[in-house]
């Protein structure tokens, strides 16, 4: 077998025999209800990828993935045990019905517990379009992941060396069904290309990446862009400096603003607020941004990234609003949060599904960094400095320095820093060069009276 | 039965693998242009207990298990892998790692040698065994009523309690036969405090390759409840936290965080090799102040981030990364290790079978120095004091690094004062360690709670330092 020629399998019988997967499921509830579970789930997830890594020009790494798993979680008097094997064998699955019932003797009850209420699970389940096998074999990926590092290569004789170039193709299969009767699947894919490279000039090195990511091939950007613009990123790091300690507007970049909104999704998800370990605690009805500000949730755009179906819950995801006009409107929660908080479920098992922030009032980025005039613009954060608990935010960050709505110089070694609600309540405005590469989209953000420190 | 046949056992016989099987597909990854190769077959079985809310609302237990092949060919590598041990899957994955080569034709091994006896740092036996399902759920009781007990402001109170219990078995195109039995426990607590209104969180945990006794005797489970509650009593007290740069006095243990972003990953092989490194080529040159010897130990018996073998089957060693502010080595695998013509230091680590191994850090820490600790405090007469961070990152090319204190101080005229808010503290790999102009002595490593993520993939680590002084470094607080 020439395997260099060969290319992933399409078709998704190779992926997974749906048909055995759909009867060793209710094979395995079934085991579990007559063992004395009450109530039980199963969740299924099969993948199989191909991920080929080039480095100057020459072949790095060639990886093939390919990964099963069986979870099975029972409730027998309102405890739980959960057990999970990469094993399917029927000896297999029997030892891990077997586990998950004895762990859920030792486990206490909880009037939260259990499966999600009936009435809230998917009655049908949308083809969201989510799988795009890709017809790649490894050397066409070689070829294309060697084209983009060479466009980053020979972009300027500054770019000295490379981490390289890669490419990557996945395909998912998803099952869940649970004793309520539900039984739902799907198929998904995702490919990425990404390339890292390092310019140098007197002062030192600076390394600075780039990648594209979709449901569909033919939607990633071309090895063109990717390749020149990591090294054009590269390139504008050089002779970066230090800046004075001071109160100052940032402008987050539309990559960097994405963790902002993703740490109000954290402090508004039912996990968090039970435990009360939020600083958006009861904040339902409030303020949470400013009102030109809207956040909804689009489970089902046809190949989005985080569509989805139903949730972890098997619970029917739909389209809602969860901050209109800076007013927060809808926490994210699962079935076992949502009882616990005595709230309406809202279909946020697992997470949210294609949020988006919107603004009323629309301007490029360009008008953006005029609408700031001076101030520093944050392209890259580092670190795990916030504290959902308290809102307290210290991240290392890099960027540029704006005079006159234009960038002067590049800036780093400096801390941004200041008290998430406070900075989401200082949002002034969004730019619409919308990221549209996760499953949390906005555009760049300016927010206003944060601390900078530096020398 | 030793380990190799302990680990053949558990990993070969079930489904009926022979030494006559692995050395036919060592034949078939051979041949070509194919250099070198290796299996590493591995199972894992874990279960975590979590307690919540006063209740033992979660308890979990998995197993995984499955065997990565690996073809190396100059310095291009194929990897794939199955989660199935049985034959037909292995030649199948086999013949997907050595098209890296292209190669048809096949090869053949010599005979058999098993690597030399390497004296266990941990116990064979499960953790998992080593208590009843009873006295594990006790455990987190009795830790949750020491924590509520410890204050009245405790508001909250989560713990959890995990283990595993790993096999491998790496047989490689040289002949080599190893084998590990790997135990990690790790238990921790996390708590709120609320007082008129202002809630705070402290957290606390430890554990090591041991077994799960390890938490009940000299009441360490309990003296983790204490700590988390203290911490998060400080954290009730602090201010905001002063920005710019100051001197910064890192107390022992846990900060030793600095370290392992600072300098460690830096002077990881793989990043020298690609010379991606701020420490690329500045061997035998300064790269920090005379007072920093820094060293990477696997072999401290029961730690977190120790390991008898590594993952490529090279028993582990202590290596001096700096001494006395001189780079001596680089922490190397086996296939960077033979690229730049160097040893292989046992630091091939890898977070499963299902991920290819590169060099990583094991436990890495500096070593005391002369200095009584609170006379390096007395000596600022205006900086910052921490002695807990979360996690930390670096980018090892640049050089810059950040980690975040998670309990610190004012230091005001040699005394410690008011505590403050978390920070993150960011600086320069080598111009930080060339700032370190005190070292106590008195070296402490963390409770083993630490992790490292490189590449998507996670491994147990431990750190350590003893206190010392960075003359200026960045604080981020908000306060002028």
């Amino acid at each position: 077998m020439d395997l260099a020629n060969h290319a992933l399998p399409t078709h998704l019988s190779a992926l997974v025999d749906v048909a055995h997967y759909q009867k060793m499921v209710q094979q395995v509830l079934a085991m579990a209800k007559q063992q004395g579970a009450e109530q039980a789930e199963v969740t299924v997830q099969a993948s199989q990828g191909l991920q080929v890594a080039v480095r100057l020009q020459e072949v790095d790494k060639i990886e093939f993935n390919r990964n099963k798993a069986i979870s099975l979680t029972v409730w027998v008097a309102q405890r739980k045990g959960t057990a999970t094997t990469t094993e399917l064998s029927e000896a297999s699955l029997k030892r891990t019905v077997q586990s998950a019932l004895d762990l859920a003797r030792f486990t206490e009850a909880d009037p939260c517990s259990g499966l999600a209420d009936p009435a809230s699970l998917a009655q049908e389940i949308p083809d969201l379009a989510l799988y795009h096998p890709w017809e790649l074999s490894v050397n066409e990926a070689i070829a294309q992941a060697k084209a983009c590092e060479r466009f980053a290569l020979d972009y300027d004789k500054k770019i000295v060396n490379s981490d390289g170039a890669e490419l990557y193709s996945e395909q998912d299969y998803f099952l869940y069904a649970n004793s309520h009767g539900f039984i739902g699947g799907y198929p998904s894919s995702q490919h990425a290309l990404n390339c890292v490279v390092i310019a140098q000039d007197e002062a030192g090195m600076e390394r600075a990446y780039q990648y594209t990511q979709n449901r569909q091939p033919q939607q990633l950007w071309s090895a063109e862009q990717v390749g020149t613009e990591a090294a054009s990123r590269a390139l504008s790091r050089l002779a970066a400096q230090k800046i004075a300690t001071q109160h100052t507007p940032i402008i987050f970049n539309a990559e960097t603003a994405r963790s902002l909104i993703g740490h109000l999704v954290q402090a508004i998800s039912g996990g968090r607020l039970y435990r009360q370990l939020s600083f958006l605690l009861d904040s339902l009805g409030q303020a949470v941004l400013p009102a030109q500000f809207d956040l909804i949730e689009r489970p089902h755009l046809l190949a989005g990234l985080g569509s989805a179906p139903f949730d972890d819950d098997g619970v029917a995801t739909q389209a809602r609003t969860l901050v209109e006009q800076g007013i927060l409107t809808s926490y994210v929660l699962s079935a076992y949060s949502a009882r616990k908080l005595g709230l309406a479920n809202t279909g946020n098992a697992g997470g949210v599904h294609n949020l988006m922030l919107q603004s009323q009032t629309s301007m490029t980025f360009a008008q953006l960094l005029q609408s700031m005039g001076e101030g520093l613009l944050v392209t890259e954060l580092m670190g795990q400095g916030v504290n959902l608990l308290t809102g307290d935010y210290s991240r290392g960050a890099s960027g540029y320095w704006i005079c006159d709505g234009k960038i002067q110089f590049p800036v780093h070694e400096i801390t941004v820093a200041g008290n998430l609600k406070q900075m989401l309540l200082n949002l002034q405005n969004m730019s619409d060069d919308i990221d549209t590469r996760g499953n949390i989209q906005t555009g760049a953000l300016l927010v206003e009276g944060m601390m900078v420190a530096g020398s | 039965m030793d380990i190799l046949q302990l680990a053949k056992q558990n990993l070969l016989v079930p489904s009926g693998l022979t030494e006559n099987d692995l050395t036919r597909v060592m034949g078939q990854l051979l041949g070509g242009r194919i250099d070198s190769g290796d299996l590493y077959f591995q199972s894992v079985q874990s279960e975590a207990y979590v307690l919540e809310d006063g209740i033992i609302k979660e308890g979990s237990h998995s197993l995984d298990q499955g065997v990565g092949v690996r073809a190396i060919s100059g310095e291009k590598v194929g990897f794939a892998y199955s989660d199935d041990i049985i034959l037909p899957a292995l030649e199948q994955a086999t013949q997907a790692a050595r098209c890296i080569a292209q190669a048809q034709q096949s090869g053949s091994i010599k005979a058999w040698t098993k690597s030399q006896a390497v004296r266990p740092l941990y116990v064979a036996s499960n953790p998992l065994d080593s208590l009843s399902a009873l006295d594990k759920v006790q455990l987190l009781r009795e830790v949750d009523a020491y924590a509520r007990r410890c204050d009245a402001r405790v508001s909250q109170v989560v713990v959890s309690l995990s283990g595993s219990f790993e096999n491998i078995l790496i047989v490689n195109t040289h002949g080599h036969l190893a084998a590990d039995i790997r135990p990690l426990v790790r238990l921790s607590v996390n708590v709120v405090v609320e007082e008129q209104g202002r809630r705070e969180s402290g957290s606390a945990g430890g554990g090591g390759r041991v077994n799960y006794d390890y938490f009940t005797t000299q009441q360490r489970a309990v003296g983790y409840a204490q700590e988390a509650v203290r911490q998060a009593l400080v954290n009730l007290q602090a201010v905001s936290a002063p920005a710019g740069l100051m001197p910064v006095v890192l107390g022992p243990g846990w900060p030793g965080v600095l370290l392992h972003e600072a300098v460690g990953h830096g002077l990881e092989g793989d990043f020298n090799r690609k010379k991606s490194s701020v420490f690329a080529d500045r061997m035998g040159e300064q790269v920090a102040s005379s007072l920093c010897t820094v060293v990477d130990d696997g072999t401290l018996v029961d730690r977190r981030g120790s390991l008898t073998i590594d993952d490529e089957g090279v028993p582990t060693q202590r290596t001096v990364l700096i001494e006395n502010g001189i780079l001596k080595n680089y922490l190397q695998d086996t296939h960077n290790a033979k690229l730049m013509k160097m040893a292989a230091t046992g630091n091939g680590r890898r977070q499963s079978y299902a991920h290819l191994p590169f060099p990583r850090m094991t436990n890495t820490f500096m070593l005391p120095g002369k200095s009584e600790p609170q006379d390096i405090i007395a000596s600022v007469k205006k900086g910052l004091y921490a002695v807990n961070f979360g996690g930390g990152s670096v980018d090892i090319t640049s050089g810059k690094f950040v980690f975040s204190a998670s309990e610190a101080y004012l230091i005001e005229n040699g005394k410690v004062t008011v505590p403050v808010k978390g920070a993150t503290l960011i600086g320069n790999g080598p111009a930080v360690m060339e700032q370190i102009t005190q070292v106590g002595n008195d070296l402490q490593l963390d409770s083993g709670i630490g992790s490292c993520g490189k590449e998507g993939q996670t491994v147990p680590v431990g750190v350590g330092q003893p206190t010392l002084l960075v003359k200026e470094l960045t604080v981020g607080g908000t306060q002028q």
